[in-house]
Order: C-alpha cells, then sequence, then structure tokens
C-alpha cells in the first residue's frame, strides 16, 4: 500500500478515535458503552468481508490450481478470524452491559459464532494437513462448503430466538439510517478505517505467505 | 466378457452393497455407534431418574446422541478406504459422482438403522406420551438425510488428513448447526403432540437442507477426491 | 487393431518444494515396453501414478492415443490398468466378490464360470470363494494381475512387478508382459536389473 493512503489511514484512523471518545455517547440510555458501535460493527463487517474475500479466493484456487490464490484465502481467513474475536468479545462486552449477560443466542450473536467456529475448523483443517496441494484443495472446498450452513443459521435462527440488538433504535421501520449527522459520519469513517486495515493487513500477510511459499517453508 | 454400459446410479449401487457387505461381515461402524448412543442415552436417563425433562430438553438430548453417533461411525466409509489402501483401486475404476452417491447411500443407511435401534429405546426411557408419531418421523427421516448428506463430503476430507475422529467432529459441528437446531424444534413440536402443520416450516427447512447439501457436495466431492 | 501410443512431454513433479523429477519425456508405440529404473525413493512410483491419472502433473502432461485419436477420462479408464504395491483389494470380501464389484463398476459383466476359470489360470484355483485378506502376499500379487487384465488394457502399468513372487509367479509375470506388448504397451517400474530387458525403451530416474 502506497506510504500517501498509508498516512491518510493514520490521520482518519486517529480522528475516528478522537471523535468516539469527545463527542457524547451515541446512545443516550445506554450510557457510555454505546461507544463501543463504533467499533464492533466495522469489526463484525470486516469479518463477514474477509469470509467472501476467503471464498472468492477458494473458488479461483479449485479452478485454477495456483498456490497464489490459496495464500490469500488463508490470509483473509486468519485476519477474518482475528476480527471475528474482536466482534464476538465486543458485543459480549455490550450485552453484559445493557442486558445483564455476556452471552444471550440474538441471532446476531449467533451469526458471529457460526463464523468463529467455521474460521476455527478451516485453522484446524489446515493444521491437519502438510502437503501444500492437498491443503490448498481440502481448505478450500471446506470453506466454500461451509456457506450455504451459514447462510441457513443466519436465517434459521430468528425465527427461533427474538433479536436483542438495538438495531432498531438505530435503523427505523421504513430501513433508513436514522442517525444524526455526527454519528453518522463517525461511524462511516471507522466503517472505511476497518476495511483499509484489513487491506492492508490483507496485502502483507499474502507477501509474507508468498514468501515463505518460495523458499518452500509453507 | 459383456460390455453393458450402465448409469451413474447404477455404479453407486455397486458402491454401496460392497460396502454394505463390507461392514456386515465387520460392523466396525455400527458398532461404534450404537455402542455410543446407547451408552449416552442410558447415562442421561440413569442420571435424570425420576423426573421427566421437557419436550424441549427431551428434543435436544436425542438429538446430541444421534448428532454424536453420527460423529464417530460416519466417517469410517471413507477413512477405511484409504486406510487399506483401496482408495486408489477405487479412484481409478469409478467416478466421482458415482463414488459420492455410494457413500452417501452407506451413511445413510448407517443412520437409519442406528434410528431402528435408537428411537424406541429412547420412547421407552423417556416417557414421551401424546407424541405426535407423524411429525416425529417426517423430522426424523429428513433431518437424518441431510445429516448424512453435510457429513459425507466433511468425511471424504477428513480421510485425507490427520487427526481424523477430532477434525471430523470440528469441521462438521459449523455446518450441522442450522440443521440441529432446526430439527431439534421440529421434534419439540412432536413430542408436544402438535398438529402435523405446525411443523411444516421446519420441515420445508430440513428439506431444502437437504437439496442444497447433495447439490453442493456433489459439486465440491470431485475437488477432495482427486489429488 | 487399432495402434496404442503413449506421449510424455516434459513431465515434472515437485513435493514440498523439492523436485521429484524434471522435464521428462518419452515416446512409447505399441509392441513397447518402457522400463523406469531408479533406486527408491527416486520418484517411480509417483510417475506411475500420474500416468495413470491418480496424481496430477506439476508441469507437462501425458497423453494416449488409440488409432490418432486422443483418449482420456473414463474411455481411457477402460483401456488402463495400473498394478502396484499402493493399490490393494478388498481384504473383507473374497476373490470373486472384488473381481465382480471392480468390473461391473467398469462396465464389464462376467459370469461366475468365466472368473473361476481365470483363477485357475493365475493358480489361483478353488479361491475364488475365500476372502482376499486370508490371501499371502504371492496370490494377492496374482489376483491384481488377474484383475488388471480382466478388462483386456491396451495400456498395463506395472510397478515393481514381480515383488513378493516366487518363481513360477515370475514366470507368470514374464507371459504377461510379453503378450501384452503384442497387443498393447507395456509400462515397468523396477529396482531389478533383470527386467531392464524387458525394455525398448528405458528412463532413468533419481540422477
Amino acid at each position: 500500500m502506497p506510504n500517501f493512503w498509508k498516512f491518510l489511514l493514520l490521520l482518519l484512523m486517529s480522528a475516528v478515535i478522537i471523535a468516539v471518545w469527545v463527542m457524547e455517547p451515541p446512545q443516550n440510555q445506554l450510557g457510555e458503552v454505546s461507544r463501543l458501535f463504533y467499533f464492533h460493527i466495522p469489526a463484525a463487517w470486516v469479518t463477514v468481508l474477509a469470509y467472501f474475500v476467503a471464498m472468492r479466493q477458494s473458488v479461483l484456487y479449485l479452478r485454477r490450481k495456483e498456490l497464489l490464490y490459496d495464500v490469500k484465502a488463508s490470509s483473509a481467513a486468519e485476519l477474518g478470524t482475528l476480527f471475528c474475536i474482536l466482534a464476538t468479545i465486543t458485543g459480549s462486552i455490550f450485552a453484559k452491559m445493557t442486558w445483564g449477560s455476556f452471552w444471550n443466542w440474538d441471532p446476531r450473536q449467533t451469526s458471529i459464532l457460526i463464523l468463529l467456529l467455521i474460521y476455527g475448523a478451516y485453522l484446524a483443517l489446515r493444521s491437519a494437513v502438510r502437503e501444500p496441494e492437498r491443503k490448498a484443495a481440502l481448505s478450500s472446498v471446506y470453506c466454500i462448503f461451509a456457506f450455504p450452513a451459514a447462510v441457513f443459521l443466519v436465517f434459521v435462527t430468528p425465527r427461533v430466538y427474538q433479536s436483542l440488538h438495538p438495531a432498531d433504535s438505530i435503523i427505523d421501520a421504513s430501513g433508513r439510517i436514522q442517525m444524526p449527522a455526527p454519528i453518522l459520519v463517525t461511524f462511516l469513517a471507522s466503517l472505511v478505517c476497518f476495511t483499509l486495515i484489513f487491506v492492508w493487513m490483507h496485502r502483507l500477510q499474502t507477501a509474507i505467505g508468498r514468501d515463505l511459499h518460495r523458499e518452500g517453508k509453507l | 466378457m459383456e460390455r453393458k454400459p450402465s448409469s451413474l446410479v447404477y455404479k453407486g449401487w455397486c458402491i454401496f452393497s460392497k460396502d454394505l457387505k463390507s461392514e456386515l461381515r465387520n460392523r466396525y461402524a455400527i458398532n461404534a455407534l450404537l455402542m455410543f448412543a446407547v451408552t449416552t442415552l442410558v447415562a442421561v436417563n440413569f442420571a435424570v431418574g425420576q423426573f421427566g425433562l421437557g419436550e424441549k430438553l427431551l428434543a435436544a438430548l436425542f438429538w446430541i446422541v444421534v448428532f454424536f453417533s453420527a460423529l464417530s461411525g460416519l466417517a469410517q466409509t471413507f477413512i477405511k478406504e484409504e486406510e487399506t489402501k483401496t482408495a486408489s483401486t477405487l479412484k481409478l475404476v469409478a467416478s466421482p459422482n458415482s463414488i459420492y452417491l455410494g457413500k452417501l447411500t452407506f451413511n445413510i443407511a448407517l443412520l437409519l438403522t442406528l434410528e431402528v435401534v435408537i428411537v424406541p429405546l429412547f420412547f421407552l426411557l423417556s416417557n414421551v406420551g401424546g407424541a405426535n408419531l407423524l411429525l416425529f418421523f417426517a423430522v426424523l427421516i429428513l433431518a437424518s438425510l441431510g445429516l448424512a448428506a453435510a457429513t459425507t463430503l466433511i468425511a471424504a476430507i477428513v480421510s485425507k488428513a490427520a487427526v481424523k475422529g477430532a477434525l471430523f467432529a470440528a469441521l462438521s459441528f459449523p455446518i450441522l448447526l442450522p440443521l440441529l437446531v432446526t430439527a431439534i424444534r421440529g421434534t419439540e413440536l412432536s413430542f408436544r403432540g402438535e398438529v402435523f402443520m405446525s411443523g411444516f416450516s421446519e420441515l420445508k427447512i430440513l428439506f431444502s437442507y437437504l437439496v442444497v447439501m447433495i447439490a453442493v457436495s456433489l459439486m465440491l466431492f470431485d475437488f477432495v477426491w482427486s489429488e | 487393431m487399432s495402434t496404442a501410443q503413449i506421449k510424455i512431454s516434459r513431465l515434472s513433479k515437485s513435493f514440498d518444494g523439492r523436485d521429484v523429477f524434471a522435464d521428462i519425456t518419452e515416446v512409447v508405440s505399441q509392441g513397447e515396453c518402457l522400463v523406469i529404473g531408479g533406486p527408491n525413493g527416486s520418484g517411480k512410483t509417483t510417475l506411475l501414478r500420474i500416468m495413470a491419472g491418480l496424481l496430477r502433473a506439476g508441469e507437462g502432461s501425458v497423453e494416449y492415443f488409440l488409432g490418432n485419436s486422443v483418449i482420456q477420462g473414463q474411455g481411457l479408464k477402460r483401456k488402463l490398468s495400473l498394478v502396484s504395491q499402493d493399490l490393494a483389494l478388498y481384504d473383507e470380501l473374497t476373490a470373486l466378490e472384488n473381481l465382480h464389484f471392480l468390473s461391473r463398476i467398469q462396465d464389464c459383466h462376467f459370469s461366475e464360470e468365466e472368473l473361476v476359470e481365470k483363477l485357475s489360470k493365475f493358480g489361483l484355483t478353488d479361491r475364488g470363494n475365500d476372502l482376499v485378506g486370508s490371501f499371502s502376499s504371492g496370490m494377492k500379487q496374482r489376483l491384481k494381475y488377474l484383475y488388471a487384465l480382466l478388462k483386456e488394457p491396451k495400456f498395463l502399468l506395472l510397478d515393481e512387478p514381480t515383488a513378493n513372487l516366487d518363481e513360477e509367479g515370475v514366470r507368470l509375470v514374464d507371459k504377461i508382459i510379453k503378450s501384452q506388448k503384442r497387443d498393447g504397451i507395456v509400462v515397468l517400474a523396477t529396482n531389478e536389473s533383470s527386467e531392464l530387458n524387458y525394455g525398448e525403451k528405458t528412463l532413468q530416474l533419481g540422477l
């Protein structure tokens, strides 16, 4: 990533962090804890983004059989795991402070959990296979195979459990975002920052992976 | 010698019969399944004792037993081929689709055999009265087919990796979670003696899960099976 | 009788970054035998597996021709047999059950009598209803040969053909190779220097 962008990202992220702490908490009833919203949702968003990146690279690997695609897929999955853990932890803290317990089987919590399980299983599979081509083929297949299951779960759980997520206080009945301007701007900026951080880390991770592979160490 | 071209289904059937014959002679997989299922069922019922569990818990218990039993035995069909070096022999003669269909059918047969033993035992031990049996069996069959469909591909993946047992569980769980949740809900409704149509949406989900899993497995199986 | 041919072009394979073999090119024609020599671990089995379609090549290709057209996929599978230590038969099935299963799956149907007769020809008289698990390794090897020849393959691939065989078994293999050369092609991987004589063409691996 060219240096100009890195610098810009640094500025933007710093601005976001300052804004998050200096401004009023976005949800007055919930108090200070609602500041988490600026970090929790972007983290969850990156988790999902990372999964789609991993899936796309897995499909490309199966089609063209070049190990670079596998490096990209696994890098995305590793980062996705990281952001998923962050999202789960921030979400649990929010849950504890707001609804009294860390885990509630709320549909969104369950969805992030299943992503964490899929990522974990993917990484476990990779560590159980030695040969690079077999590792790449098997993990690509699993990454793709897990997708329909995740979709099913996301659509199935809301039928079983009511949602406790405060989405309804931010996105109203007509689906439009009901956020006052400063909050909206900060939130979107945070979203952009998280995405750029992911892209940057992904490139670094891929470059490392590619070099390791060239030296025959992967 | 006669050359007679035959269909995919016939070839899948040949593979299934071969596996069935092997299994009937050795009984490795079915023994593992039954052992696990019966032990767990009896243990829990013993622990719970006089007090009945609610319908929700009973449904959950039933599916936990089936799920973990499946995990202990459904990967055998692929693992044994790799371990005894017959996998390459099979690979040289059969197409990936026929192998998948044959192994899937075998796993379905294994699971249904397990349930023939477990279901009466379960009803006996748990005193579930007034259940809607039609709904119960509809959920049971659809969910079992879906379970076999999802785990057959994963079994093929695991047979090519190390640490097979634990890996099979780790890989299967996220994929089976939606199936489990829906099956438990459907079974709970049947235990409550609810009308058949009340479980209809669960049956719809189970059916679509089954279809999707088989379709995706057929697409991906070749990538797992070929080196 | 269609002429068979195998064209190997620039075939390479590496595992874990290490080259097993590189840039192999060879043409084998009807009536010829290709002998692949080399010490243990030099990649002979890997090469045979790639040729049989069990393993993907790193680079390059192996093409099979019958008449003037390429055959591949299921069509090739019906004309190609591989006999190797890595390919086992089903121990928990009888010899006849193995043969029935493996031939039916390739669309070949044999009667019981035909198979029993073939068993005798390969020195396995009256063993048709015995579990393969009870066979000695020599007997298993003979059964593998029987199975390999059942479909009358044009291309016969053999990995260490006389391993586990007694004198009579070695003579049987000799007969098989000579007869196969009349009808098609033999590819043979071996450690034994005596077997090098079978080959019109030789490939040395592990240099």
